[in-house]
């Protein structure tokens, strides 16, 4: 029980013992880091537990399931725990160094921890009105990690944000409120009992309807994703990479928990709505990115593309497909990071995120362009990178289902991947700096500018050795994802841990 | 009593929605906490209405009249929620009209817009 806890207690209290030395950044720093390394051992040693004992489960209060407030751990929770922890780290490490001081003074560390409770929360709530007020949680502390500060372009992103997810709340809280009035529960394992027995199955259709445009927007599938190129980028570098690693991968979560548990009697419906989504959302979004002619943008519309992959693996609905999903939503929240770690670092270099104004890396920083080399090579999918075995996994469910057409766009899709990788390459990396001839500046050696931008270089360059190691040996990976999908496809695992039967 | 309150909240989220699509940022926001308002009253209707409080006195043992207690904490918390985010939204409202000048949505196109392309 003790284990369930302390992954989900740690960043609460670090962020409470953030808040009483306010203001004092130095201070602040140590008891962060203190903390987020605490919430990463704890969520790893959360994995081990489950890996060895099985679905985790406690009653908030003692309260009998299914009347109480239920946390639940199961594979799948786990491991995106221990990712989100993971992240939290790498891009605390980044910030601390490139932010401005006076973002951090007001309470920068405070909230990015709290967003790792919602996230945390999110992930380990087994009843659906707790898992909404968990997702109201992520919700707020976006909103004021992207407002802070307060330029006009971060001020603008806010409002854009805050109407769509103001309204996707709404959307779940009458996704809810219908669940409610159909089932008379709303505990997930209670519910996994009570929807097949409904004889309206209309009535349930509606419902997941609810909660697939509702979770479909904190995801962003197509067509309900406009927000996201609109307000990402806005922040600074820091800011993006958290949320743009992170939240997105937790409304994907959400959809194959309720898609795997709860909605399971007409596949036929909802599922096949979910390919069609996943199928326009990978091209939709590799389209735009190819359009794109910012760095951010580009890394932004890309996270649309690589959502449609884990919605395809949940469409299929088979072991195999799910494993593929939950490899990839692993493999995606590093990559993705550590992209928009290295867009910070050119920006930190070159100051500017516009590909027009960009240029020669390449020449200047030879060890971030073989980071940049290692990330944009695994989200494409080259072997013997993660991408290709996320990928894989999900190529050979498709093909196993016989589901050709939207496997043959999954696999279009890489192509589209590798033509907008390639362009930031051309554009940031190989071309020449065109502030070259204007500014005539003397760029420091790299070794100097390493040794100024040590802890921006650090976590980017820790992403990279992960990457490299998932990628070649990936056994350990991929066992543990088609285990989690073992789990979730056999409902009865989850029922029984809940209801203690 | 049983129509009444089904078609004030089908009034209520139509109002909301047309609010949400106007121009002005301010109206928008209106039309988020008029759906708000309508989406707790959907959270009441759909748990079954009835007068009676949801109290157990002594030795009463018929659950069948009285009100359904869960749905009233859903609601209580959806209104504490959704009251903390309209006082961003408003406060937002205020910072984005100070720095933009404008209250027309139809401005904000920068985040949207595409940058030149280097060739």
């Amino acid at each position: 029980m003790v284990n369930l806890l302390l992954p989900l207690l740690t960043p609460l209290f670090t962020a409470i013992f953030c808040i009483l030395f306010w203001q004092k950044v130095k201070v602040q720093k140590v008891v962060f880091f203190i903390g987020a390394t605490l919430s990463l051992y704890f969520a790893g040693r959360l994995l081990w537990y489950v890996s060895q004992h099985g679905i985790l489960s406690i009653q908030i209060g003692n309260w009998a399931a299914p009347f109480g407030i239920t946390l639940v751990a199961d594979l799948l929770s786990a491991g995106i725990i221990v990712m989100a922890s993971l992240t939290t780290l790498l891009v605390a490490c980044f910030a601390q160094q490139q932010l401005d001081s006076l973002r951090m003074r007001f309470g920068f560390f405070t909230i990015l921890l709290f967003l790792l409770f919602g996230v945390t929360g999110a992930l380990l709530a087994g009843d659906i009105f707790n898992l909404y007020v968990w997702f109201e949680i992520i919700m707020v502390s976006t909103f004021v990690l992207l407002t802070l500060g307060g330029t006009k372009d971060q001020l603008e992103g806010a409002i854009k944000y805050v109407g769509i997810n103001f309204l996707a709340s709404s959307i779940l809280l009458a996704g809810i409120g219908t669940v409610y009035g159909i089932a008379g529960t709303l505990n997930m394992a209670d519910l996994a009992l009570k929807i097949p027995e409904i004889e309206h199955s209309a009535l349930v259709n509606l419902t997941a309807v609810f909660f697939i445009v509702g979770f479909g927007i904190k995801a962003a599938v197509f067509p309900l994703y406009f927000w996201l190129p609109a307000s990402y980028p806005t922040p600074p570098v820091a800011i993006t990479s958290m949320v743009g690693g992170l939240l997105t991968k937790i409304g994907v979560y959400v959809l194959i928990r309720f898609f795997t548990l709860i909605f399971t009697n007409d596949i036929g419906f909802t599922h096949e709505i979910l390919i069609v989504m996943a199928g326009f959302t990978m091209v939709v979004g590799g389209l735009g990115a190819f359009a794109q002619n910012d760095f951010h943008k580009i890394l932004s519309l890309s996270i649309v593309s690589q959502i449609g992959y884990m919605i395809l693996g949940l469409g299929l609905f088979t072991s195999m497909a799910l494993a593929g999903s939950i490899f990839f939503m692993v493999h995606n929240i590093l990559v993705k990071t550590n992209l928009f770690l290295i867009s910070g670092i050119v920006h930190s270099s070159n100051n500017s995120f516009k590909l027009k104004e960009l240029g020669g890396v390449y020449k200047r920083l030879p060890i971030v362009a073989l980071c940049f080399l290692i990330s944009a090579f695994a989200l494409t999918g080259l072997p013997p990178l993660t991408g290709f075995w996320g990928k894989f996994l999900l190529a050979t469910a498709g093909f196993e289902t016989e589901a050709y057409i939207i496997t043959f766009i999954a696999i279009g899709t890489g192509l589209f991947t590798l033509l907008y990788m390639t362009k930031i390459w051309n554009e940031v990396f190989w071309k020449k700096d065109p502030a070259i001839e204007t500014t005539k500046e003397q760029f420091p050696s790299q070794f100097h500018f390493i040794k100024d931008n040590f802890f921006l270089l650090l976590p980017v360059a820790v992403g990279s050795v992960l990457i490299l190691y998932i990628g070649i040996f990936p056994e350990i990976f991929i066992n543990y994802a088609l285990n989690a999908s073992e789990q979730l496809m056999n409902k009865d695992l989850y029922i029984n841990a809940v209801l203690n039967r | 009593m049983d129509l009444l309150l089904p078609i004030l909240t089908g009034i209520l989220y139509a109002a909301g929605l047309s609010l949400l699509l106007h121009r002005s940022f301010m109206k928008m926001i209106l039309g988020i906490i008029v759906m708000g308002h309508a989406t707790n009253l959907f959270l009441f209707v759909v748990s079954r209405l009835s007068r009676e409080p949801a109290l157990l006195g002594e030795g009463e043992a018929s659950l069948s009249t009285i009100a359904d207690p869960v749905p009233q904490a859903l609601i209580l918390t959806a209104i504490v929620i959704g009251f903390g985010i309209q006082a961003f939204a408003i406060v937002l409202l205020k910072r984005a009209y100070q720095s933009k000048k404008t209250d027309d949505l139809d401005d904000l196109t920068r985040t949207d817009s595409l940058d030149e392309a280097s060739i």
